[in-house]
């Protein structure tokens, strides 16, 4: 381990420029977007520099911790405020700074006829500092101020135009359902206390060794249900299509590139909890293998170009998380995928904000057609990381997504079997939809309005379209020669190349397979979107139509959890005024009636009060001679 | 003559003073009274020093007697004033307490 000084720059800088944006208030208007984008680049630049820095140690020492202060000291509950930089952090810093500045940069063009533009971008930085804090804190604490430093950027920025009720709904939604997950970190948290007495990322894993099983699978369940509420996994994922309300920048850097693959994130920290309990890491593959598959048939029959973009994000972190569960050999190649993930989606989230800037906000895809003649770059950009996700060679996904089938496959059994078997499937459709959304925006004929003009964007928003677009058919083959991800991750997920030993299929038969299931989505996807009505068909399938709802998770869970509490708080408020109030007011009334019948003893009249005393002596005297007979 | 006899009037003067005090409303009645329930314990006082054979019921009635005596003085005073300002003798109207 080795102590730096500089750690603390990577959260006190964005943090710092999102304070001062905020209260300086219209003053900065002129400035605001300069200064939040040049925060964010040097955050990156320091980044860049860090893991040089990290390059040049080796062993153990590339790790690099500085502790800020003491920050709760009860007892034996000792936790500092402490950054801890390894070889996992890296990755995401440079991903989340890196990924961050280009759309600091998109949104300057993106944002410049909002009048709010300078909060965005101090919501934007408050989110790259929670962000930040999230994977360099050092314990399962500091781990979580981020993690709700992120819910809190992302309700902000989902509900960045609240003036409209649909939006602001929304942003509470995905608070909500945010917070169900955060229950479950906490109680993690605790569970952790109790069993090490610690929750330093250091201390649990020396303690996990030593655990018990049932401790251990709570844990992992705790920190699975944590997991699916930040990153949208089943069967906490339906806020992720709702979060599309937000501003497009926005959905790409939060909603796909970082804060949704906190969650893997997470999985990937506590991979000593989840490698020594074979329940937990069930649990996690059938998570992600529910989500990658409901993610995929949801984007099959969204219009909406950014909810099928964000039903394929929930899709894509299936995978990644799916490959978490797998054991050791998976969590380098979730990494890779959420890296490889990052560039591409970010990159087509990018691009349909660029064909929304240029078609007047409209997001219906069945209102595109025929773009690619008026909007080259973006179509261009767009189609790399089309190409990308697919997952045809060279391209980025397809060393990351390859590697995950693989390792499916791999997994041994039947499991294996089925598992391999679902992310082949997943590929597919996956290939449909990404087709359906290609063909639908950039091919065909136009069927826009005519009063739509659409337009090239602006430089200032295709130049971070075309950088990403490079990481998109780069990035893979970068990270994947000579297996550089997998060797560098090796210290921190135990990676003991005790499971290479025995492959199911040959590598480069999965390869095919997935080519070729991924060339029947796409033939089918093409063939079936010739011709596109404007108007949404109503005699289709009736899982099209489940598709459409959602696949009903948000009438089940209006029907299960909503409405029942909703009964359940009318049913307390209901006690509550009228037991508990009643209680209240019995005792008030009875104190009344009491006082004012007793009341009438004090009348002012002498002889009353000489009567009384008079009986009292009597009673008296009666008394005593009662006891003395 | 049977000494408890005295006893007995004691008694019955006591009585005829309390309720006096209670039903009466003027003043003066009731003072007289009260007078009559002091009395009615000196002539106790004094019966039970006869039965006892030493003077201690007497000295006790000569302090009710000494007693008695001021509180004429106070109370007569009392009423007095009263009647100066409410022009009435009658201890009901002297009620100041809503009702």
């Amino acid at each position: 381990m080795t102590t730096s000084t500089n750690l603390v720059y990577l959260i006190a800088l964005p943090l710092f420029s999102s304070g001062l944006l905020l209260l300086l208030g219209r003053k900065a208007d002129k400035w605001g977007h300069i200064f939040a984008t040049l925060v964010s680049g040097s955050v990156f630049i320091i980044g860049i520099l860090e893991f040089f820095a990290m390059q040049g140690r080796e062993g153990e020492a590339r790790a690099a911790t500085q502790k800020l202060f003491e920050w709760i000291s009860v007892g034996s509950f000792q936790v500092d405020a402490a950054l801890l930089l390894d070889q996992l952090s890296i990755c995401f810093v440079l991903l989340i700074s890196g990924v961050g500045t280009l759309i600091h940069i998109y949104s300057i063009a993106y944002m410049s006829h909002d009048r709010d533009r300078r909060r965005f971008f101090a919501y934007l930085n408050l989110f790259i500092a929670a962000m930040l804090l999230l994977v360099l804190g050092d314990s399962y604490l500091n781990l979580y101020v981020g993690w709700e430093g992120v819910g809190l950027a992302s309700y902000l920025l989902i509900g960045f135009w609240n003036q409209k009720p649909a939006y602001a709904t929304a942003a509470k939604k995905a608070f909500v359902a945010n917070r169900v997950g955060d229950v479950g970190l906490s109680l993690a948290i605790m569970i952790a206390f109790t069993q090490f007495g610690t929750v330093t990322f250091a201390g649990v894993k020396e303690g996990a060794s030593g655990a018990s099983a049932g401790a251990l699978t709570a844990i992992g369940a705790m920190l699975l249900l944590a997991a699916a509420g930040k990153s949208a996994q089943f069967p906490l994922q339906s806020w992720l299509g709702d979060a599309m309300a937000g501003p497009t920048p926005v959905s790409a850097l939060i909603h796909a590139a970082t804060m949704v693959t906190a969650g893997v994130y997470l999985i990937t920290r506590s991979n000593f909890i989840f490698d020594a309990s074979p329940t937990a890491q069930l649990m996690v593959v059938v998570v992600g293998a529910i989500t990658l598959l409901f993610g995929a048939l949801i984007g099959t029959a969204k219009d909406d170009i950014k909810k099928a973009l964000a039903a394929s994000t929930m899709s894509q972190i299936g995978y990644m998380i799916l490959a978490t569960g797998l054991g050791p050999v998976g969590y380098a190649f979730a990494i890779m995928h959420l890296i490889t993930h990052g560039f591409f989606k970010a990159g087509m989230f990018l691009g349909a904000g660029s064909v929304m800037h240029g078609m007047n906000d409209e997001v219906n895809m069945r209102r595109y057609g025929g773009l690619r003649k008026m909007m080259p770059i973006t179509a261009a950009t767009f189609g790399l990381g089309y190409l990308a996700i697919l997952g045809v060679p060279p391209f980025a996904g397809f060393y990351s997504k390859d590697k995950i089938i693989e390792t499916a496959f791999d997994s041994g059994g039947v499991q294996g079997v089925l598992l391999g078997s679902i992310t082949l499937l997943g590929a597919g459709i996956t290939a449909f939809y990404m087709t359906r959304v290609m063909v639908l925006t950039f091919a065909g004929t136009k069927r826009w309005d005519e009063n739509a003009h659409p337009h090239e964007s602006p430089f200032l928003m295709w130049a971070p379209m075309a950088v990403l677009a490079v990481g998109s058919v780069a990035s893979g083959f970068l990270l994947n020669s000579g297996s550089a991800l997998v060797n560098w991750l090796e210290p921190v997920v135990n990676e003991n190349h005790e499971h290479h030993a025995g492959h199911l299929l040959p590598p480069i038969v999965v390869s095919i397979m997935a080519l070729t299931v991924v060339a029947i989505g796409v033939a089918i996807a093409v063939l079936k979107y010739r011709t596109v009505p404007a108007v949404a068909p109503e005699d289709v399938l009736g899982i099209t139509k489940a598709a459409r709802k959602d696949l009903y998770q948000d009438s089940f869970n209006e029907a299960v959890f909503m409405r029942p509490g909703q009964k359940l708080t009318a049913g307390l408020v209901n006690t509550d005024y009228k037991v508990i109030d009643g209680l209240v007011r019995l005792v008030g009334w009875i104190v009344q009636i009491s006082a004012s019948s007793l009341r009438n003893i004090q009348n002012g009249f002498v002889r009353s009060y000489a009567l009384i005393m008079v009986l009292g002596v009597l009673a008296l005297v009666a008394a005593v001679w009662m006891v003395t007979l | 003559m049977d000494i408890s006899n005295y006893i007995y009037l004691s008694a019955i003067l006591f009585t005829i003073g309390a309720i006096g005090v209670v039903v009466r409303r003027n003043a003066i009645v009731v003072f007289m009274c009260i007078e009559l329930m002091l009395n009615a314990a000196n002539l106790a006082f004094v019966t039970f020093s006869r039965i006892h054979g030493n003077l201690t019921g007497q000295v006790m009635s000569f302090f009710t007697m000494v007693v008695a005596a001021c509180e004429v003085v106070v109370g007569l005073a009392i009423i007095v004033t009263i009647y100066r300002s409410r022009r009435s003798a009658s201890v009901d109207d002297a009620s100041l307490l809503k009702r």
